[in-house]
Parts: structure tokens; sequence; C-alpha cells
């Protein structure tokens, strides 16, 4: 069967089956309790207490099946390995151990936290700046869009479009990247930017930063709009200048939302894959951690050092997620 | 209020030339492969892209004619014609400099004469019209090689595109892998939303035990790598006879996508107003009632959020359709997998890369520039307060 086609009845498919689970299910405890008759207040209150869970189910099980339950297989993973013939046999931190030696680990843990110092920081200066550029301008909403659009852009094809500008010909040739061609014009040698001992690193990290910006352009500039002109108006009759009024009156009314675009990122840094694979697959010193992580799967297959990468990654991203998870219950009470 | 500190003609000065300044910054790269992807190789080699709109200085290599064209004039034998016409479409116009040597490809200036290996000699004018003589008869099947530097007028073409899109090539054809994504994405966009709207729903307006936690469980999977979900997911696919194929990847992005589809749409429905749900509910409407005849069609801003959401992040997706669906056939490759290749096997052809990446942005650029509003209002809804 086409695959096309396969992907259409798979939508009609899905579709019946899920309004058909949720309609027969709620129609089925309609019947099974009917909310009249003589015990009508009783079934009531045994319909409510059900339904909820007949509304949830699907999301649920999904989420318990498909993020849950992965996160324990990959720390039972990480203390076992694989035994020659099938099976397991658990052989403690010998993984952790065995990655903690090896240079190319630390290479990308040292990479990654170079890149959770400057991509986060960068990328919500920038987003801030042109926030508050773009919203005294008439042109500014052209000026978002242009700098919000490569969010939209697929990091692979950010990749493709940054190695057009980082292109280097040998000294002499025209060049054809735009980066060497102005070094060029500027009466410098060309350079292979990728391939800098630790610069590459920062060259990678502008494409991040580029895609990122837009992001925290648009919740940044929404916080903006949403301080209370008050604050402003009263600052201004006190004589502050512009710098004092962006610096000492907004942005501390715009600290916790600064801190929401701040993490946001921060996990998609720990997470960074596509770009390091298609740039330059974590040679010349630019590994991180989840390129790593697929290399020890999929290239050289070790699922038990595989999957103790896999846990690091999470260990980090731990501390957001309580952070995250705090700051949502407090909004709720 | 707010510009009256800015209204300082300098300041608001500085401000236009700074954000001008930022988006000719983020606008160039794109710019580049755009305008790359509508070059020939020639002209992509031989000049930076910004040059694309005026004539550039090239350096072609073009052919005499052959051999068997040479006529006998007393006891020469000749060979007259144009050398332009070896070089079709992108022929200069007029010619600065030439040579025969690749050591030395401007040797000689229009009206030059250069001796030849074989004895004969050849003359080259700028208008490319050339004149080979000998007094023994000329040999080789090919005609003799002349490097020539000139102006090119600017031109561009479509050829890329054509060859990219519909030359069924299996290494440059992004044709089977634009329909491979497409065939991803649209699934792994639907199933996700109507399966989220329902959980929002009870999250938001039904009171059950365990509720806080189950919403601050959602917040905390939002952060989740999915690099963990990798290898337990593909063991199970293999396990229950899934296998690596589309109905992987699509419950895969079903899953991933869930938690943000769930926390988008609750913080949503739960900004509904109450006194609509709670006359529904007074006037006996059931709560699947409520939920398919109030609850959806109020949320469809939210919906739409979210399905521009998950289609660009499936779309634009690498790791979990190379984890869960391309196979060792290489037939479900996706256009992001392709690109890759492209860049590991043709990475000095910008012609065919920058096209094949550039039909890979498209629908997203497209969607994006269509559905700003709808971006915009998903991720500010969609971020943790």
């Amino acid at each position: 069967m086409a695959p096309a086609l396969q992907g259409l009845l798979t939508i009609v498919i899905g579709i019946s089956v899920c309004v058909g689970y949720f309609f027969g299910s709620n129609l089925l405890l309609d019947t099974l309790f009917p909310p009249r008759g003589p015990k009508a207040g009783r079934n009531t209150n045994i319909a409510n207490l059900i339904r909820p869970w007949l509304f949830l189910f699907p999301a649920l099980f999904a989420l318990g099946l498909y993020l849950m339950y992965p996160v324990v297989e990959t720390m039972r993973l990480s203390l076992t390995s694989r035994v020659p013939g099938g099976g397991y046999e658990w052989i403690g931190l010998a993984n952790y151990i065995q990655m903690f030696q090896e240079p190319k680990f630390w290479e990308a843990m040292g990479n990654n936290l170079l890149w959770l110092l400057v991509v986060p920081g960068m990328s919500t200066v920038f987003g801030l700046l042109a926030a508050q550029l773009t919203d005294r301008i008439s042109w500014g909403s052209i000026a978002k869009s242009i700098i919000f659009m490569p969010m939209a852009i697929s990091f692979v094809g950010a990749s493709v479009i940054w190695k057009l500008v980082y292109d280097a010909r040998p000294e002499g040739q025209e060049q054809i990247g735009i980066l060497n061609a102005f070094v060029v014009w500027l009466g410098g040698t060309p350079e292979t930017w990728l391939t800098i001992p630790f610069w590459n690193n920062f060259f990678l990290m502008v494409v991040l930063i580029w895609i990122q910006s837009g992001f925290a352009m648009v919740i940044l500039s929404a916080a903006l709009r949403g301080i209370p002109e008050e604050t402003v108006e009263a600052a201004i009759i006190d004589g502050a200048n512009p710098l004092q009024i962006f610096f000492k009156i907004k942005v501390p009314q715009i600290r916790s939302t600064i801190m929401v675009v701040w993490t946001t990122i921060t996990v998609i840094v720990l997470k960074i894959f596509d770009i390091v694979f298609a740039m330059t697959n974590g040679q010349w010193g630019t590994q991180v951690l989840a390129n790593y992580m697929y290399d020890k799967l999929f290239i050289a297959r070790d699922w038990g050092v595989g999957s103790a990468s896999a846990i690091v990654i999470m260990v980090l991203v731990l501390p957001i997620l309580v952070w995250n998870v705090r700051n949502a219950r407090r909004e709720m009470n | 209020m707010n510009n009256i500190a800015g209204n300082k003609p300098a300041l608001v000065w500085l401000t236009h030339l700074s954000v001008a300044f930022m988006v000719i910054l983020w606008i160039l790269p794109t710019l580049g492969l755009f305008v790359s992807s509508f070059r020939n190789a020639d002209q992509i080699a031989g000049s930076g892209w910004w040059r694309a709109l005026f004539p550039t200085e090239q350096t072609l290599t073009l052919r005499t004619a052959p051999a068997d064209t040479q006529v006998q004039e007393g006891d020469l034998y000749v060979i007259d014609g144009n050398i332009f016409e070896d070089a079709g479409e992108n022929a200069p116009e007029t010619l600065s400099t030439w040579g025969t040597s690749s050591r030395d490809v401007a040797a000689y200036v229009p009206g030059d004469t250069a001796e030849l290996r074989d004895g004969s000699t050849l003359t080259v004018e700028a208008d490319g019209s050339y004149h080979q003589e000998s007094t023994q008869p000329i040999e080789g099947s090919r005609g003799q090689r002349v490097f020539v530097t000139g102006s090119v007028p600017p031109s561009l073409t479509f050829e890329n595109y054509d060859r990219v899109l519909f030359s069924g090539s299996s290494t440059d054809g992004m044709q089977r892998a634009f329909f491979n994504t497409l065939t991803v994405t649209i699934p792994a966009t639907v199933i996700p939303i109507l399966v989220a709207a329902f959980a929002a729903y009870a999250l938001a307006w039904m009171d059950f035990k365990g509720r806080a936690l189950l919403i601050a469980a959602i917040v905390a999977l939002l952060v989740v790598p999915l690099q963990l979900a990798l290898i337990p997911l593909l063991k199970l696919h293999l396990n229950i006879g899934i296998g690596k194929g589309y109905m992987g990847v699509w419950l895969a992005h079903t899953g991933f996508g869930l938690p943000m589809a769930v926390y988008l749409l609750r913080n949503y429905i739960a900004g509904l107003p109450r006194d609509i749900i709670e006359n529904a509910r007074v006037d006996g409407a059931t709560e699947f009632q409520i939920f398919t005849r109030i609850i959806l069609p109020l949320s469809f801003p939210a919906l739409a959020s979210f399905a521009i959401f998950q289609f660009l992040w499936t779309w634009n997706d690498l790791l979990v359709a190379k984890v869960f669906l391309i196979d060792a056939s290489g037939q479900t490759t996706v256009m992001t997998a392709q690109i890759v290749e492209l860049m590991g096997t043709r990475g000095g052809d910008w012609e065919i890369l920058a096209t094949a990446a550039f039909v890979s942005i498209a629908v997203p650029l497209f969607v994006f520039f269509f559905m700003q509003k709808y971006l915009v209002r998903g991720l500010l809804a969609g971020s943790v307060k």
C-alpha cells in the first residue's frame, strides 16, 4: 500500500477510534449510571467520579508509554549490559565508569557547558533588544517577522544556510561564503571556520542563537507591552533617561518572563543534536552530549553507555524541571 | 507616553539603524541560500551570491570545434568558429583574457596568437571568434581546451529546482523525501490534537482527586528529553511488531507532542468563561456534549496554535525520523535526513544542496508567514510561566 494512502487511512482510523472511544465510553457510563430515576443523585456522583478518567485515559496511556516508561527503562539499561545470545546482566555503575573515562564524553560535557553559558544568554539579550527596539518604530512588525522567521526553519535547513555562510575557498580564490568574503575584504586571510579548535563551537552556537532570538523576542515583547504605563510615566516625570527606564523600570518588571525564556532555551541547548550532527558531526572538538549519545546508541551500538549518557542529559534538565513544576503549582494556587 | 523619552531625533535614528542592522544580519544567511538555489554551479563557484544581480568576471573552460570540422585552405588546415558557442546560455559578452593551460588561464589578451603543443596556432578575438591553423592535419577527437575569462551577464535559472523536484534521480531528487515527510507530518499532527483536547478539558473543568498532581506531571514531562525515549521505544516497537516504519514514527510523534498539546490546550480551556459551561450543565447537557458543542469550537485558536507547532516540529524533525522510521532500504527517508546525506556526499555542490534545503524550508516558511498570529499566540500560551 502506498504510504500516503496508509497515512490517510491512519488519520481516518485514528480519529474514528478516538471519537468512537470517547463517545462510546461516555454513552456506556450514562447507561450504567443514568442521571435520572430513583438513584439519580447517587448515579451522578459515581459518573462524575469515573468520567474524568475516561477523558484522560488515552492521553495518560500515551504519556505513560512514550515518556514515563522510557525514563525508567533507560535508567535500567544504563545499569545493565547486553549478554551475547540475548538477555541482560546487572553491572551496576560500570557503564558510567566507562563513560567517565572517555575523553570524548568530557569534551561533550565541556562543550555543552559552553553552549549553556553562551546560547541562552545571547538569545535572551538579542531577543530583549529586538523586542524593545521594534516596539518603537513604524516598520517594527516587519522587522519582527524577519527576526522571528528562523524559528520556522529546521535545524538541518539552518545548518545548510550557515554552512554556506562559513564556506571557505583557498586563499586567492574568489570566496563564496559571505563571512570569508567579508574577512578578505577587510584584508584578512580566509579561514575554515568550522575546523578551528575551540572557536568552532561558537560558530555552531551562532546558528542556534540566530534561531532562538526570535522566540525570545516574541515572548519578551508581549511582556514589555504588559508593563503598566504608570511606572514608565512616573520615571519619565522623575527625569529618568531611556537607558535608566529600560534597565531600572522595565527589565525588573519582566524578570520572571526573562527567566522563562532563559530556561526554555537552556532545555533546548541541552538537547541540541541536529546542528552539530549536520555541520561537524562532533569532529574537530565540537562534540555535544546528544550527539555523543547518538554515536553510542546507533554507531557503536553500545546501549549501556548510550543510556548512561541519556541519563546525564536528564539529570542536567532536572533542576529546570523542578523549577517549572514549582512555578506552575504556585501559579495555580 | 512610552515614546516621550525616545523622541530625541538622534535616538530615533539610532533605533532605526540598529533594527535595520539586526534585520539585515538575520536575513542575509537565508537570502544567500535562496539566491544560490537559482544559480548554476559555475556561477556559484565563480562569484559570491551577493553578486548574482551584477555581471561577473568568470573563467570558463571551453573547447574549440573538434578536428573533423577542419577545412584545407592551400597547404594550411584551418578551423574557424566562435568559442562562446560551447558555453551555451552562460556565455560572456566579450572576453578580457584567455589561455590554453590551466596553470596560466590569463596568458593572452584578445588578438594574441598562441602556439599549441601540436604545432598549430590559435588566435582568439574579444568577441569569441577564433582561428586555428596548422601545416599538418589537426588531430584529436575533441577540440582544443581554451580558458576564457570574461564578464558574464547575470542570469537566474530554475534548472536546479527542475533537477531536485522532477528529475526522479535517487541521489539528488527530493520528490520522494518530500512526500515521505508529508506522510509523516499529517497524521502526527492530527491525532494528538483530539487525544489532548479531551484530556485538557478534564484537567481544566472536571473536579477529581489528583488533578493538581497530573497537571504538575504534564509540566514535568514538557522538558523530559526525548533522547531518553529512543532505545526503550525502539525496542518496544520491534517487540510488538511495528518495527521501523510510518506507524512507529506516528506513534512516537504523538507521544512526544502530547505534553505540549495538553498543557497548551488546558491553559486555554481553563480560561474560557465559567458561565457558559455552568449554564450548559444546568441545562442538562452531558459532559460529552459540552465538550463537542462548546469547548471544541471555542478552543479553535488554541487548537490551531498547537497544530502549527506540531506541524513545524514534525516537518523539521531529524532525530525521531532517523530512529523510528528510516530503515536500511532508504525508501522512507525524509527531507531532513536526505539533506544531511547530501551534505556528506555532495558537500561542494551548492546548487543541489541549496535547492534541496530550500524545498524543505519553503513549506514551513509558508505556514509561518500565513499563520504567524496563531504561532505567536501558541508560544505565549505554551511557555511555562
